[in-house]
């Protein structure tokens, strides 16, 4: 292992460190936004949405990240819509990470009585009150694992921005190993960097998942 | 003048070339999820020993699954093995050791939480019948797992099949690369290339979707 | 004496089996209208009806003069005149007690937080849950809870309010600390629609009673000669079912 090799690159890896993580959480943020959207619209059974919102998430879900990539970089601008690579990382991220937080939002959702909309009903809570008050708090904190075991997951497909020429970790390591050949060194570095990256946002996870266990709501069915 | 870039899919074989080029994927998926069925089962129970050493490396084989991008493991083992060990193996071998790496442990986990999850009262209530330990597992233990195991299983084997696309990557001559030939020889026709990556994404849909639907199915019966 | 609620020829049907075949009835303000009959014979679901968790098929339902059945907007508005308590209480599990009761007065009426927090703790202490005011609902006994529910309904000042099965989840020992509060709000003139197998309790605060069989109205009338003089041979095997027998059915055994 040639260390100097490695010190002197790091601030190559951190750059693309840099531009992982930027894009990871742009993509976490706005599937975190468009899984709630879709998942509300198919709880509420909101009329067409229900339906744009199933077809949706079954298109993003069965088919790979790669050649969405691939479709919206080199495909879509041959009819006319031409985007950046950072959109297209953006873009592509969110179409995949959106259904996937959606499934987690519904799956947290169904797991809330449905007494309890009723209770928040019958108390005069209008629809949107109901929700943020009483279902949304309640889905989320059963959702958490499989949110956070979705930000784990969208961070590393990140890794495939490397065929829209963005200088993420992948690129970056991709780079040096073509043109200095020192393969093991520069895997090595990029597997230390994805796990720097991913330990904290594991260790935050295991972190709110305690405390949301330890303030658990408890069973409230009748036994 | 213009012809729409959807007819170079029928010129000559190209369809036929794209869906060449998918089965070289398909495969990779298939000899994947049959070892990863067999390593799989042999994890699980391996998690589930009271050594601790072999659930500590079971562990450890987890966590590594889980932090890494597969692309970063399959450039490991294409790239990274080469250099380490002189092993020249190719992009197709690569992948299948990668993606069983990432099956075993995947199914291995899958397969502990549905033993695991299967209350010690179930045993013991068939054991007051009078039931031997054989005829517990053949018809109380065993049905209960596979149906906890079989939905989350079919789901993992849809994901193997969306990550195999990776392997485009590591120099595989898979759909998108072909995809990627036709689009070059037909370069006078600038939509081709909307068109070659809108069936090469119909095409991965119309093979996960329908595993998926039945996934969901079994899911939905078997709650 | 005004009328508070006016079921008109209510029909509700799930999947093609009729629940509710035409049920009427009215309630006049301050009055107690208990609901028995054997279960699946349409009593929750008549209750559901009138606060609107279910739509009703035909038929219609008044609050006073406003027509609140068939409406699909605007619901919440009359809910915050209709308070309903469940079998399961069904508080909110993520908030204390007080942020239970809070949650209603101060999103849906926009009252002031401080006033109603006062109004809560006085009306805690009547239920006797002095100082559970900042307890998670999962540390509370089924009883406590209950009156927790009830409490975070009356704090909306419903006009009307419908009470389903609301000691059928709890163990006997904890059902008359929850009915005792109920039969307290009765003789403070709340008007009630009450559902329960509690037959006893049910003598005590009705001054109606409505027997329902098979989603109709099989009997109604003042709860002595419901209780006691049973017109109907249905009403009299369902009383049979129960055992009951009113206080005054034992006193005349005692006397023979």
């Amino acid at each position: 292992m040639d260390w100097s090799f490695i010190g002197q690159h790091i601030p190559d890896y951190l750059s693309g460190a840099g531009v992982t993580l930027r894009f990871g959480l742009y993509g976490v943020g706005c599937s975190l936004l468009v899984g709630l959207i879709c998942c509300l619209c198919r709880y509420f059974r909101v009329p067409v949405f229900t339906w744009l919102a199933r077809l949706y998430t079954e298109l993003a879900r069965n088919t790979p990240l790669l050649v969405q990539l691939f479709f919206l970089y080199a495909g879509l601008p041959r009819v006319g819509v031409k985007l950046s690579a950072d959109a297209c990382a953006v873009i592509g991220l969110t179409f995949l990470g959106g259904a996937y937080m959606a499934e987690a939002f519904r799956s947290g959702l169904e797991s809330v009585d449905q007494t309890q909309k009723e209770a928040g009903e019958c108390i005069g809570l209008t629809r949107g009150q109901n929700i943020r008050y009483v279902l949304l708090p309640q889905a989320l904190a059963t959702a958490v694992p499989a949110i956070f075991a979705n930000v784990i997951f969208l961070i590393k497909e990140t890794s495939m921005f490397s065929v829209l020429a963005m200088m993420d970790l992948m690129n970056v390591a991709d780079t040096l190993r073509t043109s200095g050949g020192r393969t093991v060194e520069v895997l090595f570095m990029l597997a230390a960097a994805y796990l720097l990256i991913l330990m904290p946002v594991s260790l935050i996870a295991y972190w709110v998942e305690r405390r949301l266990r330890y303030a658990g709501f408890g069973d409230q069915r009748p036994v | 003048m213009q012809v729409s870039g959807i007819s170079v899919l029928f010129k000559g074989i190209n369809f036929q070339r794209l869906l060449g080029g998918l089965w070289v994927t398909m495969r990779i998926a298939l000899i994947t999820i049959g070892l990863s069925v067999v390593f799989g089962l042999l994890f699980g129970l391996l998690m589930l020993s009271k050594n601790k050493v072999a659930r500590a490396f079971c562990r450890l084989w987890l966590e590594i699954v889980r932090f890494m991008p597969q692309l970063v493991l399959l450039y490991v083992v294409y790239f990274g093995f080469a250099r380490l060990f002189g092993w020249d193996l190719s992009g197709e071998s690569s992948a299948v050791i990668v993606f069983t790496f990432w099956g075993t442990a995947e199914l291995g986990d899958l397969i502990r939480g549905a033993l695991t999850s299967i209350p010690a009262h179930q045993r013991e209530s068939a054991a007051a019948l009078g039931l031997t330990s054989r005829q517990i597992y053949r018809y109380i233990l065993i049905p209960q797992t596979v149906r906890r195991l079989l939905p989350q299983a079919i789901n993992l084997s849809t994901r193997i099949i969306k990550t195999t696309a990776l392997v485009k990557m590591i120099n595989v001559t898979e759909v998108l690369k072909v995809g990627q030939q036709i689009i070059g020889q037909f370069y006078r026709q600038p939509d081709a290339a909307f068109w070659v990556y809108f069936t090469i994404f119909l095409l991965y849909f119309l093979i996960c979707w329908p595993i998926s639907l039945l996934a969901g199915k079994l899911e939905k019966r078997w709650a | 004496m005004q009328t508070m609620l006016k079921v008109e020829n209510v029909v509700k049907s799930f999947d093609g089996t009729g629940v509710l075949k035409g049920v009427s009835f009215t309630l006049d303000e301050g009055k107690v209208i208990v609901i028995v009959g054997p279960s699946g014979c349409g009593k929750s679901t008549l209750l559901r009806c009138i606060n609107g968790l279910e739509q009703v098929d035909s038929g219609k339902i008044y609050l006073k003069d406003e027509l609140i059945s068939g409406r699909t907007r605007d619901m919440h508005l009359v809910r915050q005149k209709v308070g309903m308590v469940f079998q399961s209480y069904d508080l909110f599990p993520h908030m204390n007690v007080m942020q239970n009761l809070l949650l209603g007065p101060t999103k849906a009426l926009r009252k002031n937080g401080e006033e109603v927090r006062r109004e809560a703790l006085a009306m805690l202490r009547r239920v006797g849950l002095e100082g559970k005011e900042n307890a998670l609902p999962r540390t509370l006994s089924g009883g406590q809870k209950q009156r927790v529910a009830l409490v975070r309904a009356m704090l909306m000042h419903p006009e009307l309010l419908l009470l389903d099965e609301i000691t059928a989840a709890l163990d006997p020992e904890m059902v008359s600390e929850v009915l005792n509060v109920v039969i307290d709000l009765a003789r403070d003139g709340m008007t009630m629609a009450i559902v329960t197998h509690e037959m006893r309790f049910a003598e005590a605060v009705a001054d109606q009673v409505l027997f329902l069989e098979d989603g109709m109205a099989a009997e109604s009338g003042p709860p002595e000669q419901f209780f006691h003089h049973p017109q109907t041979e249905r009403a009299r095997r369902f009383l049979r079912s129960f055992s009951y027998e009113s206080k005054n059915s034992r006193k005349e055994k005692q006397d023979e």
